[in-house]
């Protein structure tokens, strides 16, 4: 990257985007616009004319106005600072934004990400001496960023020497030097705690390696029915308020992930603030810790300007890379990749480009992958395994999945949560469709699945979901014809599978003890609808009334377990399965005995 | 700067001026035009570049003379001018007075684009807004600062249901009336008139201010329209501490005049021919809603959006729809049985909601009550479906009480006399008497503490089910809650546990 600037002359102001001649400008680079001092990214060369895609209204700007290259790429700055900030969509802390231009964003607004007045304390890794060969990922130390992430400071890729000297440990800023490396053409490089990485080129790691631990994010019809992998990359497609922002930001609060980075990209600016005002007060479930610590936000809500809400996918994926980078698990979300898509296509119209479907630049499919193609889990430079989980919302305009966005997502990722508006009109919560929706990792999943909780899960997963087939294709009947023409064992099919949607699918994101579900209870009350069925179905081959068994008041009560118990409260669910076991047995004591009379 | 004015017209359509030769024009000016009448059209570039200049005009191009066309550059953008005098006042899309009386002086002006207000100024929404319909108040509560639309179709009573709100719509412990921004664009002369009698009567008048666009004014102007309203709704919010609820109708006829605009310039459409930027540009307005740290005032939205067709996958009610905080959603078929509001709970949806009502806000049973009747009523139109199937008589008797409850609920919870300001705990205690016509262990979604507490024993459920019965009709008048008899509270709070 040259530092050289070169000057030039607005020309041309079409919205967002600007032309500008620049002689000398290259591809990406970003560009300074006009008096305000606008930011923007060239995005297209002709000749001496360069067209530019600023971040900021252009509102106020005009032809002749000066126009200045910067010499690098978008890029953002990666060290100690990030956790519990927000920032916009190309990585401006917002928190300082409001300090200088109060509550709405002036334009022009130059300020660094990271803070340079503050000091974090630098511990070295005491097992570097000088003179040893260092390279991309060498762990030069570590500060502890927040309570919960110890930030490991890395030797950023592309820097290879020797270790010339290492800082011993005390407070520093980021732009001390911690470190100097003396590369084999003799230059040494001074190593601070953060260095800068262009937004659109992915991070080098070693290797890919395959994803082998479920991602569990404590909601039963994720984690027990279509489960994500740590490392996968997974989309939430619905029609608006189906619940696509609850289930992210329920993944944001209770997955056990490392680093959750939460990227609102073109929607509400209140859903950023709920989690802003809320995960300082929220305990992580696995550190007990608040959930803040762990968590950084990027905000580009839709009334932000356009092209930055392109960006904010890139800057987040990019953060998420970092950390993955030191070792960690990231789960990063994406709220809502149809807008970023939507930028994509706005820019492409200003153009001129020729829209392929829906207004969609012919790239949207390969744009879209490469986004995708960045989560992973991988062996990193330095031998760290960390992994990117990347989840997308989509936005399907009228809830069409045959649209494009919602359409080529499908294609790249490994698991759909299919949001249905039917299951969020009659408030079954979370509306995940079991239906269509679908997940590639059962198989992986199971292996943990048995190991950690209980070696039926895979077969009583089964079994459950074969319920639910049964159950559509029985309510499809009952519309036809009316129930009557079921026989009994399918009346109580029809039952149990009401049980199961209601005890085990349905979990309110707002219910206080239900929120979160471990692993354990999740398998719990899946054991325990499929036992009530299971005993159940036999009493009714036995020729005891499914009325009967509906009158159980246990099988009400069923249902609430979910809320009555937590996630620790494992011995309470048990004693109520074996209460509810005994009652079915009493039954069918009850009945052979009128059996005998008769 | 000297204002230049300029003869260099080159091209006219669709609303869109080309000035050719006009070095220096700034991106999103005022521009004022002089047809050849001498009358003066107001214009805004929205693209700029050496050679050419791209004016919207907001009375549109209509009989332009471009030979005899003079066009200044203002140097400024689109701007209002503010002060208290606002209130009582009516103006048109770009703030000129359409009442007759003199346009407002002060030298407090602001660009009605606005700006983004940063995320992190701002403060969740959560005071709940007593509206005194129960539709709203029980299940779609909604909150102080937050943006619902009413989703409408032709001939349905949103006009008559946002009136009530604005007479009623109230801070449960509070009694400072909202200041209320009325922004009209495209709708009739009845519409408005509709509205501005219905302020003069309620005596609300002089917390008014109305921005008024008819439908045979020029539609080019409701494009500026919502944002000068809103421009002025955040000075009475944020410079006048007033607590502000801004209705604005139809947002059908503001998408309807971006689409024409942007046809004219050539943009490439997404669906149903609405360019693909419809999503930000009404964002740019809904968003201007909410509440700010350490500001007193705060910013509520009710705009009506009309869905073509009564079709709520259209662009306009779709895109609408990701953008508010829920809706509130009418129905014909409840229109035509004569209920009002005809509110149809199931796709209707407040999402700010949940900080809003509960134990401090309105009654602890609240949440809980509101997904049980969602619940109850999911499973009672299913029913109701089945039944015009097989026959009521088909039924077994659990599913009769369904429907039992499908028609009171639509009878006596959604249907409400116009004048009817129901409170909270009465629109909840109504709720417990329709519920209480299930057997308690059907009321899975209600807590055994609500239950214990809430719950209507046989007798009076039987009552309710009998005023409430399929046999009565479905046409009938509104029953109004007084009528309704008073249940037993029992004491105590204690949970009463439903036996296993
Ligand atoms: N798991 C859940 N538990 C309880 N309520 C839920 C749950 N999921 C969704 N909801 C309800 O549905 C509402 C809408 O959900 P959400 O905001 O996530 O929709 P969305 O799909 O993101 O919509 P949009 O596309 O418009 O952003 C929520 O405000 C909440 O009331
Ligand atoms: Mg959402």
């Amino acid at each position: 990257m040259s530092k050289t600037e070169r000057t030039g002359v607005v020309r041309d102001i079409n919205g967002p985007i600007v032309t500008v001649e620049l002689p000398g400008i290259r591809h990406g680079e970003q560009v300074k616009i006009g008096d305000l001092g606008l930011f923007g990214e060239v995005i297209s060369l002709n000749g001496d004319r360069a067209v530019v895609q600023t971040y900021e209204s252009t509102d106020g700007v005009r032809p002749g106005e000066p126009a200045q290259g910067l010499g690098w790429p978008l890029s953002v700055e990666l060290g100690p600072g990030l956790m519990g900030g927000i920032f916009d969509g190309v990585q401006r802390p917002l928190e300082k934004i409001a300090l200088q231009s109060g509550d709405y964003i002036r334009r022009g607004i130059d300020v660094a990400a990271l803070d340079r007045s503050r000091q974090w304390a630098f511990e070295p890794n005491r097992d570097l001496e000088s003179g040893q060969p260092v390279g991309p990922g060498t762990r030069l130390g570590s500060v502890q960023e927040t309570e919960t992430v110890l930030h490991q400071i890395l030797v950023p890729p592309g820097i290879h020497g020797e270790l010339e000297e290492i800082a011993p440990a005390g407070e520093y800023d980021i732009e001390s030097t911690i470190a100097r490396v003396r590369a084999a053409n003799g230059h040494s490089e001074r190593l601070r705690m953060y260095h800068r990485w262009p937004v659109r080129t992915p991070r080098p790691y070693l290797r890919r390696d395959d994803g082998i631990a479920p991602l569990i994010t404590g909601q039963r019809v994720i984690d027990t029915f279509f489960p994500q992998l740590k490392g996968g990359k997974g989309a939430v497609p619905g029609p608006f308020g189906a619940g696509k922002t609850v289930v992210q930001q329920q993944i944001a609060r209770w997955s056990n992930a490392d680093i959750v980075i939460y990227v609102g990209c073109g929607e509400r600016g209140n859903e950023l603030v709920d989690v802003l005002e809320t995960f300082p007060e929220l305990d992580d479930p696995y550190t007990g810790r608040k959930l803040m610590e762990r968590t950084l936000l990027v905000a580009n809500t839709s009334n932000m300007p356009v092209v930055a809400r392109e960006a904010s996918v890139y800057v987040g994926i990019t953060m998420a890379e970092y950390y993955r980078d030191m070792g960690y698990d990231v789960v990063m979300l994406a709220d809502s990749t149809s807008r970023w898509a939507e930028a994509l296509r706005e820019v492409s119209g200003r153009l001129g480009q020729m829209p392929v479907e829906e207004g969609y630049p012919a790239y949207l499919a390969s744009r879209l992958a490469a986004v995708y193609e960045r989560a992973g889990r991988v062996q990193t430079h330095g031998d760290r395994s960390g992994s990117v989980t990347l989840i997308g919302a989509v936005s399907p305009p009228g809830g069409d999945f045959s649209e494009p966005v919602t359409s080529h997502t499908k294609d790249i990722i490994e698991t759909f949560w299919a949001l249905s508006k039917e299951l969020a009109d009659a408030r079954h919560y979370p509306s995940i469709d079991w239906v269509t929706s679908f997940s590639g990792h059962v198989h992986t999943a199971a292996q943990w699945w048995h190991e950690q909780v209980d070696p039926s899960w895979e077969e009583r997963r089964r079994e459950a979901l074969a319920l639910l087939a049964r159950d559509a294709e029985l309510s499809r009947i009952v519309n036809l014809v009316g129930p009557e023409a079921l026989s009994s064992s399918q009346r109580w099919d029809l039952e149990a599978a009401a049980l199961i949607k209601e005890g085990v699918l349905q979990q309110s994101a707002l219910d206080e003890i239900d929120t979160f579900c471990s692993p354990e209870k999740q398998f719990a009350l899946l054991d325990l609808a499929l036992t009530i069925y299971d005993l159940g179905t036999e009493l009714v081959s036995r020729g005891v009334p499914v009325q009967e068994l509906q009158r159980l008041p246990l099988l009400s009560r069923a249902r609430r377990v979910k809320s009555l118990y937590k996630s620790e409260q494992l011995d309470e669910i048990e004693a109520f399965r074996a209460e509810t076991e005994q009652a079915l047995e009493n039954l069918r004591l009850e009945y052979a005995k009128q059996e005998e009379q008769a | 700067m000297s204002i230049k004015e300029y003869r260099t017209a080159a091209e006219a359509r669709g609303g869109l001026l080309v000035m050719k030769n006009t070095p220096g024009v700034a991106f999103g000016d005022r521009v004022s035009i002089e047809d050849h009448t001498g009358g003066i059209r107001n214009g805004q570039v929205i693209r700029a570049s050496e050679d050419s200049v791209l004016i919207l005009v907001f009375e549109g191009v209509e009989d332009l003379d471009l030979e005899n066309t003079w066009v200044r550059f203002l140097d400024a953008p689109v701007e209002i001018a503010l002060s208290p005098e606002l209130l009582g006042r009516e103006f048109n899309g770009l703030g000129e007075p359409r009442d007759g009386r003199p346009p407002i002086l002060s030298s407090l002006r602001r660009a009605v684009g606005g700006s983004a207000i940063n995320p992190a100024a701002r403060t969740y929404p959560r005071e709940f807004i007593q509206t005194g319909v129960s539709t709203i108040d029980g299940l779609n509560s909604l909150v102080r600062g937050q943006k619902l639309p009413i989703f409408t179709g032709s001939g349905l009573p949103h006009n008559r249901l946002a009136a009530q709100i604005v007479r009623q719509a109230r801070l449960k412990n509070e009694d400072a009336a909202f200041s209320i921004v009325f922004a009209a664009m495209g709708v009739s002369y009845a519409d408005a008139k509709f509205f501005r009698d219905e302020f003069a009567s309620s005596g609300v008048l002089r917390n008014v201010v109305m921005f008024v666009n008819l439908a045979d004014d020029p539609p080019v102007e409701r494009l500026t329209l919502p944002r000068t309203a809103l421009t002025a709704a955040e000075y009475l919010a944020y410079d006048l501490d007033r607590h502000v609820l801004v209705v604005m109708t139809d947002m059908t006829y503001y998408a309807e005049a971006l689409r024409e605009v942007a046809t004219a310039k050539g943009d490439v459409p997404a669906r149903k021919g609405y360019p693909g930027y419809l999503y930000s540009d009404l964002a740019e307005i809904y968003e201007r809603c909410g509440r700010i740290h350490n500001r007193h005032g705060s910013i509520t939205m009710m705009p009506v959006v009309s869905m073509p067709s009564d079709d709520i996958t259209h662009p306009i009610p779709d895109l609408t729809g990701y953008i508010t905080e829920g809706q509130i959603v009418l129905s014909r078929e409840l229109d035509n049985q004569g209920i009002y509001p005809p509110v149809h709970i199931s796709p209707s949806l407040s999402r700010l909601m949940k900080d809003g009502i509960g134990k401090d806000d309105t009654r602890e049973d609240h949440p809980r009550v509101a997904a049980q009747l969602y619940a109850l009523y999911a499973r009672a139109l299913e029913t109701r479906n089945l039944a015009s199937i097989i026959g009521a008589d088909e039924l077994s008797t659990h599913d009769r009480r369904y429907l039992t409850f499908a028609d009171a609920f639509d009878r006596r919870f959604v249907g409400q006399a116009e004048t009817e300001d129901r409170s909270i705990e009465a629109t909840l205690d109504l709720a417990w008497e329709l519920m209480s016509i299930f057997p308690k262990d059907a009321l899975t979604r209600v807590s055994e503490a609500d239950i214990g507490k809430y719950y209507q024993e046989e007798d009076e459920a039987q009552a309710a089910a009998a005023a409430g019965g399929p046999s009565s009709g479905t046409t009938t008048a509104v029953q109004s809650y007084g009528t309704r008899r008073q249940k037993k509270r029992k004491s105590g709070s204690g949970a009463q546990p439903s036996t296993v």
